[in-house]
């Protein structure tokens, strides 16, 4: 039962995805960072860093806000998805 | 709708449910807005509820809430790579509901908790997101939840950790990565009667177990497994700044924690059916939580009103009895017609005169304990090496236990540092 990947893991998964994102970068401001914090505590690896550039999918997120907290130059646009959109746990 | 409540609670959460609960409860006209579809839809927790502050809400609420099983052996275990050490302890034939431990599965039982709410009296509206506060003369009154204004005379922020309501107006905490944890976990189900069989436990009764050391290969944090009927919540919880100074996943820390030989045995055959993440806030006091102003009270994680000591971290308490002392509140300012900054201090009285505040208070230099690293590698790596010497035959002259410690001491903790490390503990744990 090992060996699954973050996408098969999220792939468990209940979402509604919403059209619009609820996170926006500003990726100018990512752009100047070379800590990028984001890669390592998004739990469903939304952040991906290719080609010298911080990429983002709010598709798999989880919502914990762990990229809110550590982002520390204010990169993130974070809100919560609209209601009713986003990640639903069965179990939880 | 938007014709005005006398409290609206944000957040049907165990702290925001308890406060809509207990309000609805004394006949006061109270909404209680949730953004998920379902209450519990968003929710994670470990989770073990002790029952004792819910039982004083709702008596015997663990004949009809939607709880997991009754916590009956709990086992702290320290893992190296390889081994582990564990302490195991068997509540046996005692039998005191109101105090145990109860496995729960969030989204099933906080769906279950707002029901109550929603009999209670209150009125419910989930789907529907807190977007602002309605400001009236530098005081709180009402929410925007899905573009509709909704006014109340004071309303409470059971938002949750990353509670937009609170930074809105200035209230809980500022969160950072050295005083955050993060939670991912695994739903694994496996057959009933495995789990019963594997875990030695009775038809009705749970274990948990927590983990110390290799589960997050050495960095601040822990490792956690409970039984539920038929699955097995398994997960690691890490400070984010840990995170981020190591460069490691929380996700690859808790594969390779499926992957420890304890681990494995436990999990054996099990099918992973979700993968969650949550946020705990683990700063404590020190994170100068603000708890209320004019018209607005603040409660559970989004006050970050949890309990982090050396032996776990307890949020759902903390979270029950916060929303119950802030309905309280309201109760008093409803009496007095006046819900000013001045009135609404009296919920940290409340806090104070109970467990919440005298816990955390108790507990203020926990946090700056659990930044010592020994705790993750030396320790439990320490105790799974003296083990592996004190139950090894090998042939050789017999040495005493003291004599193996101080061998295996050698080179990673001096004594004098053992001592002093043992002193600090005496507060935090």
């Amino acid at each position: 039962m090992s060996d699954m990947t973050t996408e098969q893991r999220l792939a468990l998964n209940h979402y509604n995805v919403d059209t619009e994102p609820h996170i926006r970068l500003k990726t100018d401001v990512c752009q100047e960072c070379d800590v990028r914090p984001c890669l390592y505590v998004c739990p469903a690896e939304c952040f991906k860093f290719k080609e010298g550039k911080i990429s983002f999918s709010y598709e798999g997120c989880l919502e914990c806000g762990s990229c809110r907290i550590s982002c520390d130059r204010e990169a993130i646009e974070w809100s919560y998805p609209r209601a009713g959109f986003g990640i639903s746990y069965e179990y939880g | 709708m938007s014709d005005g409540f006398e409290a609206i609670v944000v957040g049907a959460g165990p702290a925001g449910c308890a406060a809509a609960y207990t309000l609805a409860k004394a006949g006061i006209e109270v909404l209680l807005v949730e953004r998920s579809k379902f209450a519990g839809d968003k929710n994670v927790t470990g989770g073990v509820l002790y029952g004792s502050v819910l039982h004083e809400l709702i008596p015997e609420f663990w004949k009809e809430a939607p709880v997991e099983r009754r916590v009956q052996r709990h086992v702290i275990s320290l893992l190296s790579e390889k081994s582990s050490v564990s302490i195991d302890f068997n509540t046996g034939a005692s039998d005191h509901p109101e105090s145990a431990g109860y496995t729960i599965l969030r989204a099933k039982f906080d769906r279950w908790f707002a029901q109550k709410v929603e009999e209670a009296g209150a009125m419910v509206i989930t789907g529907s997101r807190a977007d602002d506060l309605i400001w009236d003369d530098g005081r709180v009154a009402g929410i925007v939840a899905g573009g509709d204004k909704i006014t109340a005379k004071v309303v409470i922020a059971a938002d949750g950790v990353n509670s937009l309501l609170a930074d809105k107006a200035g209230l809980g905490v500022s969160l950072s990565p050295d005083n955050v944890n993060q939670g991912v976990k695994e739903i694994i189900n496996l057959p009933r009667q495995t789990i019963e069989d594997r875990f030695n436990i009775t038809a009705d009764g749970g274990a948990a177990i927590h983990f110390l050391g290799f589960c997050t290969r050495g960095i601040h944090g822990g490792g956690f497994l409970y039984t539920n009927q038929e699955s097995l919540s398994l997960g690691v919880v890490v400070q984010l700044k840990a995170l981020i100074d190591s460069k490691l996943k929380s996700v690859e820390l808790l594969e390779s924690f499926k992957e420890h030989p304890t681990v494995r045995e436990w999990i054996k055959g099990g099918t992973s059916v979700e993968y969650s993440a949550h946020l705990v806030p683990a700063g404590g006091l020190a994170m100068g939580p603000q708890l209320y102003s004019d018209g607005m009270l603040v409660a559970g994680d989004a006050a970050a009103l949890v309990l982090a000591t050396g032996r776990a971290l307890e949020g759902l308490n903390f979270a029950l009895a916060s929303g119950i002392a802030a309905a309280e509140t309201v109760k008093m300012a409803r009496e007095k017609g006046d819900f000013s900054r001045k009135t609404l201090s009296q919920y940290t009285t409340l806090l104070s005169e109970g467990f919440v505040l005298q816990d955390l208070v108790r507990f203020y230099g926990a946090p700056q304990f659990l930044e010592n690293k020994r705790l993750y590698s030396v320790y439990p790596e320490l105790a799974c090496s003296l083990a592996e010497k004190v139950f090894e035959v090998d042939g050789s002259p017999k040495r005493t236990v003291w004599q193996l410690a101080r061998e295996e001491m050698k080179g990673k903790v001096s004594l004098w540092q053992l001592i002093r490390d043992a002193m600090a503990a005496r507060k935090t744990i």
